[in-house]
């Protein structure tokens, strides 16, 4: 976690000071990859700019998070895998989804689709291998556990994470004018919700009138 | 207005590309072959990365209701206006009820087709590119179907000019793109770097602007072929388990675990893009400052092709 918040931190003094040539700049879980144009930076110049930058790349460089609340629906039937991932760890699904839904997550990163948050902060309790043959489809929204992560699929896709419940919120809204919802560095809790709530929500996600809580 | 009568296999819309949203997990998109499409635009009196349409192996049939100037490039394709022969690579002034067709690519795959004013999409997130996986950008986050229509943006009507023939790409059976080593090329054994620099490789046909997978010389991992996801660029050449490489391009994953070897130049991914499958690729090692290099001449290159007066 402390690598990844100084990938951050470097991510955002680089921002902050809008060095000079920097075009983009992609976090991951501890690399930070930084597009630039050599055109108006040379690769010895940057890299001596960004090494001075990274000594100063701490936790206390970072503005405050946002908090943000996913409702989660954790029922059989949108937690494809809830009661096979109950079962691996030895406890009931109304105790995994509990256990999960406690936790803290921090995300780490937005990557591989659209709005696609890594995140940390899983009970080391829920650490589970990730499945042996990988889903075809997994339906946007669910919420799954691989390793010691928890992600959130952003678009169906295939994916090997266990299906533990499901957000009716949009990760990725194409249409909308914000289309991605979490950022990198965002603090997540879940709420969970039972279908009748999630239906609810999902209606006025579709509407556009859903706002989520963000603190 | 622009109609279109026919939308060829998938033709979408595209800019100079969406910046800033890779940290969302969102490729930039843009054209594959950025040079063909520059001189697209260049030809109609457009800014370089003015809204263009990309085709892919054949290109549409269009209809104005107005008239307007339009550029054929890329790919080497027939263009017919009412059915009679027109240049590629040179301004096309039609009028009213012409009928533009741009058949199937003899060479190369992708075809640009610029209209003076540009294609007047709304921008999202900053951009007119189409990003077909993730539904956004261009005409609904799609590529075209029959009877859209595409408003060009307001402009006056460009003078005829062409491309010179030296400057209009040849396109041969083998491509020699230049790469730079890294960022992981320490998990690989040197026989695994000697055979990705020795090739050749061939493209195959699930190739897309996401990325092209490639065949050839397996080329061997010193310790396992994951890592922890980290960004991936543009031309970055992962290879997964098999050994066999994927270039990945302009709607690539944003992030990914599998090691990454090498990074195809930029002015080479034009070149790379246009192979068909079946077709060759050899890679050739050069060092970040060559590359710099290399880079400058072919912007300053591509800043002083003269557009001649079209004949006729």
């Amino acid at each position: 976690m402390e690598v990844n918040t100084r990938v951050r931190a470097l991510e955002f003094l680089i921002q902050q000071k809008a060095l000079a040539g920097v075009v983009e700049t992609v976090p991951t879980f501890r690399a930070l990859l930084v597009y630039y144009d050599p055109a108006h930076v040379g690769y010895d110049d940057l890299c001596a700019s960004l090494a001075d930058l990274a000594e100063q790349a701490t936790p206390s460089a970072l503005p405050p998070p946002r908090l943000v609340e996913l409702p989660c629906c954790y029922t059989p039937e949108l937690g494809l895998d809830l009661e096979a991932a109950a079962a691996r760890l030895g406890i009931s699904p109304d105790e995994l989804a509990r256990l999960h839904a406690g936790a803290d997550y921090l995300v780490y990163f937005i990557g591989f689709t659209p709005g696609l948050p890594y995140m940390a902060g899983m009970p080391e309790r829920l650490t589970l291998a990730r499945l042996d043959t990988p889903r075809v489809k997994v339906p946007a929204g669910s919420v799954g556990i691989g390793g010691t992560q928890c992600c959130i699929y952003s678009v169906e896709s295939p994916g090997g994470f266990w299906v533990l419940g499901r957000t009716p919120l949009a990760l990725y809204d194409p249409g909308a004018p914000e289309p991605i919802l979490l950022r990198p560095g965002d603090r997540v809790r879940f709420r969970a919700v039972d279908r009748r709530e999630f239906d609810d929500i999902a209606a006025r996600v579709a509407a556009r009138t859903f706002r989520p809580v963000i603190a | 207005m622009i109609r279109v009568l026919e939308p060829g296999p998938q033709t979408t819309v595209q800019d100079g590309g969406r910046r800033g949203q890779l940290r969302y997990g969102i490729p930039p998109s843009g054209p594959v072959d950025r040079r063909a499409f520059v001189l697209a635009n260049r030809l109609v009196g457009n800014p370089d990365d003015a809204a263009a349409l990309e085709c892919t192996l054949a290109g549409p049939r269009l209809t104005t209701d107005a008239p307007c100037a339009m550029a054929v490039t890329g790919a080497e394709a027939p263009v017919t206006v009412n059915g009679a022969e027109a240049p590629a690579w040179t301004t096309l002034h039609l009028v009213p009820g012409d009928v533009v067709k741009v058949g199937a690519a003899r060479a190369g795959v992708r075809i640009y087709v610029a209209v003076a004013g540009g294609v007047d999409v709304p921008a999202v997130l900053g951009s007119r590119a189409t990003y077909l996986r993730g539904r956004l950008g261009g005409v609904d986050g799609r590529a075209l179907c029959r009877d859209d229509t595409l408003r060009p943006g307001p402009a006056p009507l460009p003078p005829r000019r062409t491309v010179p023939a030296d400057a209009r790409p040849g396109f041969a059976d083998e491509v020699r793109a230049r790469l730079v080593l890294g960022p992981q090329a320490d998990r690989f054994t040197e026989a695994g770097i000697a055979a990705l620099l020795g090739g050749p490789y061939q493209v195959l046909p699930q190739s897309d602007r996401m990325g092209m997978r490639l065949s050839g010389p397996r080329i061997e991992h010193a310790r396992g072929h994951d890592i922890i996801s980290d960004g991936i660029a543009l031309g970055a050449v992962q290879v997964p388990g098999d050994g066999q490489p994927i270039v990945l391009l302009v709607d690539r994953q944003t992030t990914g675990g599998y090691t990454k070897i090498a990074t195809v130049c930029t002015f080479d991914i034009g070149r790379v893009g246009q192979l068909k499958p079946g077709q060759g690729l050899r890679f050739m090692e050069v060092d970040v400052r060559t590359a710099h290099r290399l880079r400058a001449e072919h912007e300053a290159a591509l800043a002083a092709i003269p557009l001649k007066e079209a004949p006729g």
